[in-house]
């Protein structure tokens, strides 16, 4: 106690350093949660990657489509459980700003494919019975404040009408829920049978499948297995691991990850600079007082630890508040205003912030606290 | 007032000289202004590097024909008889072999990239004979043009760079086919760099679009000539097109990286601006608290709080400048020509591109740096023109 009662009077000796230095650290943890959020954005999709899924594409380019029959010829191969299909709409609410990912699919196949998103059993059944109904993820009904009932236009960009016209309507019926928290909710799914049916071309073409298989550890033959059935054919497949498919996407961005991790260590280079700095000036303005306390009995480890406990009530002061700054910012949105399908600050990289900041108070105190151990009492009492 | 003006010179020269005394914490203060600097500087390079590439493609004199509602080539789509038309249209300039329109076929081929070796989705693009003559630009840089109607392809030098398998004698799989290449082609950093050229007709059966293309290039007889252009194009019950100047095409084109990157960016370098300027607070109120008694003397001497908030500040200034100085060096040195590629939304495309740390942005990184330092002085500053001699001077 009277340890703790010493640290305390040591940072209340120069308040506004105090404050200053605890301010800077907060700025770092800030910076820290808020880019660790970012980073997440981009790795959500691959953490939360099935394992047991792979992605069937046109060997080509994404772009190309795929016969729908490949889906009966999938589910005959060997070690294939379910294959369902999927095709990009790419259209434009009201302005291209508002993008988010459209797509047609099966209403049975998706349920059955992706547990991870959670429909209340009205829901599905409202989406069965209305051919032009959509299920759109919370997130997104959040975004643009949509609600049950809504018909929502969509103007087409790749797909024309038959009827030559190129503005779709959808009814929106049915809402889904992420099973996680890094579940992608900024999806909107409408039905193929009422896209196949409106398009003007393509009739019968999907744009990829989903493949469900029944035993993770084989993925790889399974996906040789699908690619072989095709070759040679006037469509060649690329089938993937879900999780390598999203990761190669990511990467096509940029190396976010490395972007980040730099940005990251300039800041924390930064802060700890003017963290080890306070540190020193707190040691050699309190030579004297050091002295004198080794003098009354101090022991050398005991004045070694008041130095670092000094730091470690900075950092923990400025880091905490940082990282709570970071959640209540993060938790207003992404700054993208939406673009990114999600952002959460994981628990995962709360723990990684806490041991930042022992680890940041251990640099910073370490070498103040050092030369306050070697402090010789009658040669510092002279100064 | 030149009495005001020598005390302000006497008193700053006395801070100076006294600086090196101070060298631990002014070298952080001046270091964490460097790192703030070189991170914004760096971030806001990439924004600058995409913008800089959308810049160069356009020409001057050019336009680009998309179907009306396609906010890029992607989206769009045009007929054969649609790209005749629209060659027939006046405004556009003309050589011995016609009418500078090239209808072009817009697609993309996954590649692996060098980095990572995971699929990008590289630009390839269906040209006619007048590709070349409507961008000035063009110039083969290796090997030859590919043979028309042939299956051989000519690489822009971004994408050889940044994507694996893509250098002369190699070939690319389309299908059950091998399409060599034969050349590396740049357009002074134009965008057209990312993409992999090959004839039109080529491409349309590859990807089976028929005899249909998704744009139209033209090159005007004059930058005036595009409103005629557009008035006769848009009024044409036979099409349903939008014509742009390349410039604004290709504006839009990189609208929404540049937002986000300079959006993000500046939020950073605003977070981490903070944080320094709390660290330069506290080395200048630690160096105005250490030389509280020194202040107390040359205001009992007779200088005024006036110069003396002026010294003060200014020594914040320089180590600002200092640290501005050194920070936009660092990012000029680490980040200016880096090649990198990223993928445009707006084409669902690659784009490659070179970080652009250009004179405007190390400026911006050293204004930036002196606000810090101004605030980072001013109150410290203030403080000690306010403190009563009297008291000061007996202070330890």
């Amino acid at each position: 106690m009277k340890y703790l009662y010493l640290i305390f009077s040591g940072l209340k000796r120069k308040k506004m350093r105090t404050g200053l230095t605890i301010l800077s650290i907060m700025v770092a943890f800030i910076l820290f949660g808020y880019l660790t959020a970012i980073r997440q954005a981009f790795d959500a999709g691959v953490e939360v990657a099935g394992a047991d899924r792979l992605v069937v594409r046109h060997k080509v380019s994404i772009i190309q489509l795929l016969p729908q029959s490949y889906e009966a010829k999938m589910e005959r191969i060997d070690g294939v459980d379910n294959a369902v299909h999927s095709t990009w709409f790419g259209g434009i609410y009201q302005e291209p700003k508002n993008f988010f990912a459209q797509m047609a699919i099966v209403p049975e196949e998706l349920f059955d494919m992706y547990p991870e998103l959670v429909i209340s059993d009205e829901h599905k059944a409202a989406w069965l019975e209305n051919r032009s109904g959509v299920l759109v993820g919370r997130g997104l009904i959040e975004r643009f404040g949509w609600k049950l009932g809504d018909r929502i236009p969509i103007n087409a960009t790749i797909w024309g009408k038959k009827d030559g016209g190129r503005t779709w309507e959808f009814d929106l019926v049915a809402i889904y829920d992420g099973a996680e928290k890094g579940t992608d909710t900024s999806q909107f799914f409408f039905r193929y049978d009422f896209f196949d049916e409106t398009r003007a071309g393509g009739t019968g073409q999907v744009g990829w499948y989903t493949v469900r298989i029944a035993d993770p550890d084989k993925a790889t033959e399974v996906a040789a297995a699908i690619d072989a059935e095709f070759a040679n054919s006037a469509f060649e497949t690329k089938a993937e691991p879900e999780g390598a498919f999203i990761q190669g996407f990511a990467n096509q961005i940029g190396n976010i990850g490395f972007i980040i991790m730099s940005i990251m260590s300039a800041v924390f280079f930064t802060i700890l600079l003017v963290a080890g700095n306070t540190m020193a000036y707190t040691v050699r303005e309190r030579t004297s007082e050091l002295a004198v306390l080794k003098a009354i009995g101090f022991t050398d480890q005991a004045v070694l630890g008041l130095v670092l406990g000094e730091s470690l009530a900075l950092t923990f002061v400025g880091g905490v508040i940082g990282l709570g700054l970071a959640w209540l910012l993060v938790s207003t949105g992404d700054p993208t205003g939406g673009s990114f399908p999600v952002f959460y600050l994981p628990t995962r990289d709360l723990f990684m912030g806490a041991l930042l900041i022992l680890a940041m108070a251990f640099i910073a105190g370490i070498i103040p606290a050092l030369q306050a151990q070697k402090l010789q009492i009658a040669d510092a009492l002279r100064r | 007032m030149f009495n005001w003006v020598a005390q302000i010179f006497a008193v700053t020269l006395f801070s100076m000289r006294s600086l090196p005394q101070r060298k631990g914490s002014s070298a952080a203060a001046m270091l964490g202004i460097a790192g703030v600097v070189a991170v914004m500087v760096g971030v806001l390079s990439i924004a600058q590097g995409v913008q800089k590439t959308m810049e160069s493609s356009a020409g001057d004199k050019n336009a680009i024909v998309l179907r009306s509602g396609a906010e890029s080539e992607m989206m769009s789509g045009l007929g054969g008889d649609d790209t005749r038309i629209i060659a027939e249209a006046p405004g556009i300039a003309r050589d011995e072999s016609g009418a500078l329109a090239s209808p072009e076929l817009f697609v993309i081929i996954n590649l692996p990239m060098r980095t990572t070796g995971t699929d990008a989705n590289v630009p390839m693009r269906g040209v006619t004979t007048q590709a070349t003559k409507v961008r000035d630009s063009f110039e083969l840089i290796e090997g030859r043009m590919f043979e028309w109607g042939l299956n051989e392809v000519i690489v822009g030098s971004g994408a050889q760079q940044q994507f694996a398998g893509l250098d002369i004698g190699s070939s690319i799989e389309v299908g059950q086919e091998a399409w060599p290449i034969v050349g590396i082609f740049g357009t002074d950093g134009g965008l057209a760099e990312s993409e992999i050229w090959v004839d039109a007709a080529v491409l349309q059966p590859a990807y089976r679009r028929g005899n249909s293309f998704q744009s139209v290039y033209v090159k005007l007889s004059s930058r005036d000539a595009f409103d005629e252009f557009k008035d006769t194009l848009t009024s044409d019950p036979r099409l349903n097109v939008k014509p742009m100047r390349e410039a604004e095409y290709y504006d839009s084109q990189s609208t929404i990286v540049y937002n986000m990157i300079t959006g993000l960016g500046t939020l950073i370098a605003v977070i981490m601006g903070l944080g320094a300027i709390f660290g330069a607070l506290n080395t200048m109120y630690t160096a105005v608290s250490g030389r509280t008694r020194e202040i107390a003397t040359l205001r009992a001497l007779g200088f005024r709080a006036g110069p003396v908030v002026i010294s003060v500040v200014s020594e914040s200034l320089i180590l600002a400048f200092a640290g501005g100085l050194i920070g936009a060096g660092l990012a000029w040195l680490a980040f200016d020509g880096y090649r990198a590629a990223t993928l445009n939304w707006a084409s669902f495309s690659a784009i490659t591109f070179a970080f652009d740390v250009n004179a405007g942005l190390l400026i911006q990184g050293i204004i930036f740096a002196m606000v810090i330092g101004l605030i980072g002085g001013l109150f410290p500053a203030i403080r000690a023109a306010r403190q009563p001699v009297a008291l000061a001077l007996r202070e330890l």
